[in-house]
């Protein structure tokens, strides 16, 4: 029982991280992902390490099943019941529209309009019962909701936030006579004001319940089948992971868990390398996404929309994603500018020189023309080799052609316009933010984002690039190291001069109570358990909350509960930091309490994962030709992993491993450090030269 | 077309421009105090040329009118400091007359000339909208105005800022003149702060890439959405077409005012002539003229949705605007209402446009912003205003039906969550629903306008309506029928009333358990009603969009055979 194993599951490809906790090996896997069951190509990747699965302890999934099944609208059919007049909110959004420009497109909802049925009962804003819910109606419409085929139902109330009693009472009595354990309401998944937010989250987690609650028994059950007994989890947006009840009863926290993984995981490269400040890039076929973690901190946004029009309202790792990938078709529009995406190629049928259908040039075509990707060894394995000629005659006929450039004048082109759009994400996340890039190291990660890391480096100023040692594995290491995290939402709705202490108190208490009962039944290890408490909170009139951390203990497991001299000492400090200064005659108001349980995982030593010995030389397997700037250059090629921990590497040189190419630039040195990560730096030897 | 930057510089600094002017964006959004702009976005920042005031680049997340408008702005201040002869480095002018500026007078505009080695190189400019800037009616939306002195106090360009040094002279008159003055230092502040912004990120490009090859490579952005809307005009026919609509009254008399349209197209050039729209009128549905002009842009922008946001997309595109027209309305004429005009010139744009190309344009949205105030005191004498406009149908396209509930064509703001408003003021939703049988008949028909019911849960109450298209329904294109019209009641003891004006009125008392009723308009359909599909039709029932009487007698039985 030594062994731990991280399990993520992307687009095209399923990948293993197998950690044995006694030896402080690690070994990867990666496999070809199935559909539509995810489950096969899951068993597939766990089983190319382990025959016995009694001797793992933990298998942790970071899953797109409930991604997929969102933005495939492949979720479960559901019906939901809701308070007399107020059947369209799920439709009728928040009054936006697709696209800025075009006024273009419709909204088709995941309950259609006769799914949707109405109720006498309503709750007003302060909590008083108007009119109590009429649960002859409720059972009419549960009859009506199972005769129509539904396999959940969501009960949506108005107000519901503020008194859930008419929500709580329509359940029960649904509960009574619904077929299966699918029927939520509003107040259980998110007890916070706005209701098309809450609806919406409700509804989406309806929607993915019967799906995502029997692809994880699936697994659970083969994972027994084979011997396993050990703590089976998945991860959260939040980055966090959950046991698997918890994901079958709030599916919606998955709607992110791969890419929430991938930035745990290169945080803590991050920090056990030295940098506690970090960008990551996570370069794929159609996006690059990129994230900001600072002191060690990642990010975490309030809600995302995985569609037009589908909010998911729930803490997840904010990820800021610009449609520029590898498979991203370069193009020059009528007025003769070149531009890159958004369309794409994708994986399939994939950049042109993959000879799958495609004829526009992508970012990968570029790459491969001037040689920075070797045409006759294609990671990932799919493929034997490139077509170089194909991709030169796209680019030459879209590009080239167009603007009067030469085949690799082009092929610079389109990757100059691709990196500096890259860069620009870059910018977007830290100097939008107050944060100076120059003071971060910049992280690729996934298959391509490493052959950006010298432009990135240039066009933004950052000093420094971590190119961890497994690139293309980074969220399944990321399942492995992820600390177990609830979060809870109450919204409060109170000035603070009048703020109930006591029943604010006894919330958080609950809070800290059900995140506990969490933690305790996970039967797993935790280095150390804590819970943070944070108020929402605003002067009365804005509709912008500030994060208002509290400074509150829980001693034994009692917590103890803040003044209001405290609270509103807490928001000024929050406010102040935000905007700068305060208004010195506002009334500040308590919107929400958010509650973070998180139960710290132990984290292992990446040093196990360092090359052992080794040589410089024996790694060089050869040289080859390499466009950069405006000349090719003769530029050594090095197998990545064979490289022994210090070796130096100048630029230009290519370091290949299985699943990711890293560019060394001219002017560029790479180091491998004691964990066997690659560190990019301008190199002060060559700097007099170029 | 300027020939002296390479392609790739020039695609390189076309993106690195237009992230200043998004972090402009983003800046005073993030800083705003007045959730008019943090929230509805109702704002814009951008780089304007150094002797017209063209729109060099704009950010992308402003709201779409200012796209156009905005030029005017800083070719009004291009021009005072012409007059008064003085313009240095770290001056910042500030002013919200929308005779000179355009739009209303809520929207404060601050223009700054960006210097780079003593040499003027272009201007910087943000607009924000105000929460209040003085006038008859908190907010300065007053249907009853009959000029701009009982909108707001009227600033025309001052200096802010004269050499860096800010003008406190000029800050104390300002906050005297609102009745929030925190809101308005707040979003002062924001705004200056996303001009410093704009100033260092330029000083950095500039720094980098050197003022000539920045300054060629704005010229080349500028020839080239020229050539991009020369290209697209010319792939459409030559010709005229008129299209006519109009709105239903000035908020003072109830005459409907005509707005019209005659839209030609010749090889690569465009002109919209606005020949035949009603003179302006005494009550506040005029704009001016550089309103006018910018709205001619978000109408031809939603047409071309890829074009770029720069001036030189207008350069093929010629605008007459008639002297003594509602569109050309001169000082002290009250423009408050310019949000209902602009929506009905761009419906007109729509209709005739699609007579040109009907496979580019989509049938006519709601068309009313339906600004709904309720206001009363409470029990303990605080007073409350309640204040937001409501979404409607969109129309259809080619593409598809038209979007349920949209917000309109000139903004992106979304609409308040009905629990914040009712945790906010003393009313309860009796409904917030799709309004069925509102959307136009077509083969693609309009998308759902709404029924927002509201009752009052004070003792008495006061509501305000500014309105539209509650006597002219949305047009529908290329056969397509209208939407349905907006309609508007309030609950009295004797029943329920509608008002004089159709959608416009001031003062309608209401007591406790009344309520107000908007139903707003659908979107128009897009091609002729005999070609929707049956089994659509049959769907449309089904959810009940639309009633089994409606869609016989407008599509006919067929759907009858799709029903499951």
């Amino acid at each position: 029982m030594s062994r731990m194993i991280g399990v993520d599951v992307g687009g095209t490809f399923t990948d293993v991280f197998v950690l044995d906790e006694v030896t402080g090996t690690a070994e990867v896997a990666k496999v070809p992902t199935t559909r539509p069951d995810q489950s096969a190509g899951f068993l597939d990747g766990i089983s190319k390490h382990t025959d016995d699965l009694s001797t793992v302890n933990v298998v942790v999934h970071g899953t797109t099943a409930g991604t997929n099944a969102l933005l495939e609208r492949k979720g479960a059919r559901i019906g939901i019941i809701t308070t007399h007049g107020l059947r369209d909110v799920l439709e009728m959004r928040r009054r936006d529209r697709p696209r800025t420009w075009g006024l273009r497109g419709d909204f088709v909802p995941v309950v259609p309009r006769d799914r949707r049925l109405e109720v006498p009962e309503r709750t007003l804003a302060d909590g008083t019962i108007r009119t109590p819910v009429d649960l002859d109606a409720v059972r009419a419409a549960t009859r009506t909701l199972i005769d129509a085929g539904c396999e959940a139902v969501a009960v949506l109330f108005a107000n519901a936030y503020a008194n859930s009693e008419n929500e709580a009472r329509a359940v029960e009595a649904v509960r009574e006579i619904w077929p299966n354990s699918h029927v939520s309401c509003s107040s259980e998944i998110l007890p916070e004001i706005r209701e098309f937010e809450r609806f919406s989250t409700t509804a989406l987690n309806a929607y993915l319940q019967p799906e995502v609650s029997g692809y994880i028994h699936r697994l659970g059950h083969a994972l027994s089948e084979g011997g396993f007994g050990g703590e089976f989890m998945i991860v959260q947006s939040n980055g966090g992971v959950m046991g698997t009840d918890t994901a079958c009863r709030l599916p919606v926290r998955t709607a992110l868990s791969g890419p929430a993984a991938g930035v745990i995981a290169a945080g803590h490269i991050a920090r056990m390398a030295g940098f506690e400040n970090v960008i990551t890039g996570d370069m794929g076929g159609t996006s690059f996404d990129v994230a900001l973690i600072a002191e060690g901190q990642s990010q975490l946004a309030p809600q995302t929309a995985i569609d037009f029009g589908m909010v998911v309202r729930t803490p997840m790792i904010e990820i800021t994603t610009i449609g520029a990938g590898g498979g991203s078709i370069a193009w020059v529009d009528k007025g003769g500018l070149l531009n890159i995406g958004p369309e794409s190629a994708g994986s399939t049928p994939g950049p042109v020189a993959y000879g799958q259908g495609n004829t526009r040039p992508t970012v990968t075509d570029a790459n491969i023309v001037l040689r920075r990707i070797d045409p006759d060894n294609p990671i990932g394995g799919k493929l034997a080799r490139l077509d170089v000629d194909a991709a030169a005659r796209a680019i030459d006929a879209h590009v080239g052609a167009k603007l009067g450039l030469s085949t690799t004048q082009a092929a610079e082109a389109i990757l100059t316009v691709a990196n500096s759009r890259m860069a620009g994400a870059i910018r977007l996340v830290s100097i939008e933010r107050g944060y100076d890039p120059k003071r971060f190291a910049f992280m690729p990660f996934g298959g391509g984002g490493a052959l950006h890391t010298g432009a990135m480096l240039k066009e933004v100023g950052i000093g420094r690039a971590v190119v961890p040692r497994y690139p293309g594995v980074t969220s399944a290491m990321g399942c492995v190291i992820a600390d177990m995290r609830q979060d809870f939402v109450q919204t409060i709705n109170s000035l603070t001069a009048t703020l109930d202490t006591a029943m604010l108190c006894d919330v958080m208490q609950r809070h800290a109570d059900d995140g506990r009962a969490l933690l305790d039944a996970a039967n797993s290890r935790f280095d150390a358990r804590d819970v943070i408490f944070e108020l929402d909170m605003a002067y009365v009139g804005q509709t912008h909350t500030v994060s208002v951390p509290l400074p509150v203990s829980v001693r034994d497991g009692t917590v103890v509960a803040p003044d209001i001299a405290e609270v509103e000492a807490a928001f000024d400090e929050a406010y102040k930091a935000t905007y700068g200064r305060l208004l010195d005659t506002g009334t500040r108001r308590v919107m929400n309490l958010r509650t973070a349980v998180i139960g710290r995982r132990p984290k292992f030593d990446l040093t196990t994962l360092a090359p052992k010995g080794g040589h410089v030389d024996d790694a060089v397997t050869g040289k080859r030709q390499v466009h950069f700037g405006d000349a090719w250059h003769e530029t050594t090629i090095y197998q990545r992993l064979a490289l022994p921990v210090g070796a130096e590497i100048r630029g230009p040189a290519i370091l290949v491993q299985p699943d990711t190419t890293v560019l060394i630039d001219p002017g560029l040195v790479g180091r491998v450090d004691a964990c066997g990560n690659t560190i990019i730096t301008p190199d002060a030897a060559q700097a007099s030269e170029v | 077309m300027s020939s002296d930057i390479d392609p790739i510089t020039l695609a390189v600094l076309a993106g690195r421009m237009e992230q200043i002017a998004d972090e402009m964006d983003a800046t005073l959004f993030r800083a705003a105090f007045n959730p008019i702009i943090a929230e509805a976005h109702d704002a814009s920042h951008g780089l304007y040329h150094a002797v017209s005031g063209d729109t060099l680049v704009q950010g992308k997340s402003g709201l779409p009118i200012f796209v156009g408008v905005m030029s005017f702005a800083v070719k009004a201040v291009i021009d005072k400091a012409a007059g008064t002869g003085a313009l240095s480095d770290g001056d910042i002018y500030i002013f919200n007359d929308a005779h000179m500026g355009g739009t209303h007078l809520s929207d404060m505009r601050l223009v700054r000339p960006y210097f780079h080695d003593g040499e003027l190189f272009c201007y910087l400019a943000s607009v924000g909208h105000w929460h209040d800037v003085g006038g008859a009616v908190p907010g300065n939306y007053n249907p009853s105005a009959t000029d701009v002195f009982q909108e707001a106090f009227v600033l025309p360009p001052v200096k802010l800022a004269r050499g860096g040094e800010m003008q406190q002279d000029i800050i104390d008159i300002l906050l005297r003149n609102t009745r929030l003055p925190q809101s308005a230092m707040g979003d002062l502040n924001g705004q200056l702060g996303a001009l410093d912004l704009g100033v260092r990120r330029l000083d950095e490009l500039l720094g980098e890439y050197g003022a000539d090859t920045v300054r060629a490579a704005l010229d080349a952005l500028q020839d080239r959405a020229d050539a991009l809307m020369r290209a697209e005009l010319s792939g459409l026919p030559d010709g005229r077409w008129q299209a006519t609509d109009f709105l239903d009254n000035d908020g003072i008399t109830d005459t409907a005012l005509p707005i019209c349209v005659t839209l030609e197209i010749e090889g690569d050039r465009l002109v919209l002539d606005f020949e035949g729209t009603a003179p302006v009128t005494a009550g506040p549905v005029n704009i001016a003229l550089p309103t006018a002009v910018a709205t001619a842009y978000v109408a031809v922008k939603h047409i071309f949705p890829d074009l770029p946001a720069n001036s030189g997309v207008m350069r093929p595109i010629e605008v007459r605007v008639p002297e003594g027209s509602l569109l050309a309305a001169q000082f002290p004429a009250p423009v408050g209402g310019y949000t209902e005009t602009i929506l009905r010139m761009i419906d007109v744009i729509f209709s005739a446009a699609s007579l040109a190309a009907p496979e580019r344009v989509v049938a006519n949205a709601y068309g009313t912003i339906n600004a709904l105030s309720i206001a009363g005191k409470r029990g303990n004498g605080a007073p409350w205003v309640m204040f937001s406009f409501y979404g409607g149908g969109h129309g259809g396209s080619i593409e598809s039906d038209g979007l349920n509930h949209g917000n309109a064509p000139i903004s992106t703001a979304t609409i308040p969550p009905m629990e914040i408003l009712e945790a906010a003021y003393p009313v309860m939703f009796r409904q917030w629903a799709l309004r069925p049988d509102s959307a136009g008949a077509g083969a693609h028909r309009g998308g759902l306008g709404a029924i927002y019911e509201i009752e009052v849960l004070e003792e008495t109450a006061e509501a305000f309506l500014f309105g539209e298209r509650g006597r002219f329904a949305p047009q529908g294109v290329s056969g397509g029928a209208p939407g349905a019209m907006n309609v508007f009641h309030y609950e009295q003891e004797d029943g329920w009333k509608a008002p004089p004006l159709a959608s416009k009125m001031v003062g309608i008392k209401l007591r406790k358990g009344q309520a107000v009723r908007l139903e707003t308009p659908g979107g128009g359909g897009y091609g002729d009603a005999a070609n929707r599909a049956p089994d659509a039709v049959a769907r449309d029932v089904a959810l009940g969009y639309l009633s089994a009487e409606a869609a016989t007698e407008t599509y006919g039985p067929a759907w009858q055979e799709h029903t499951s």
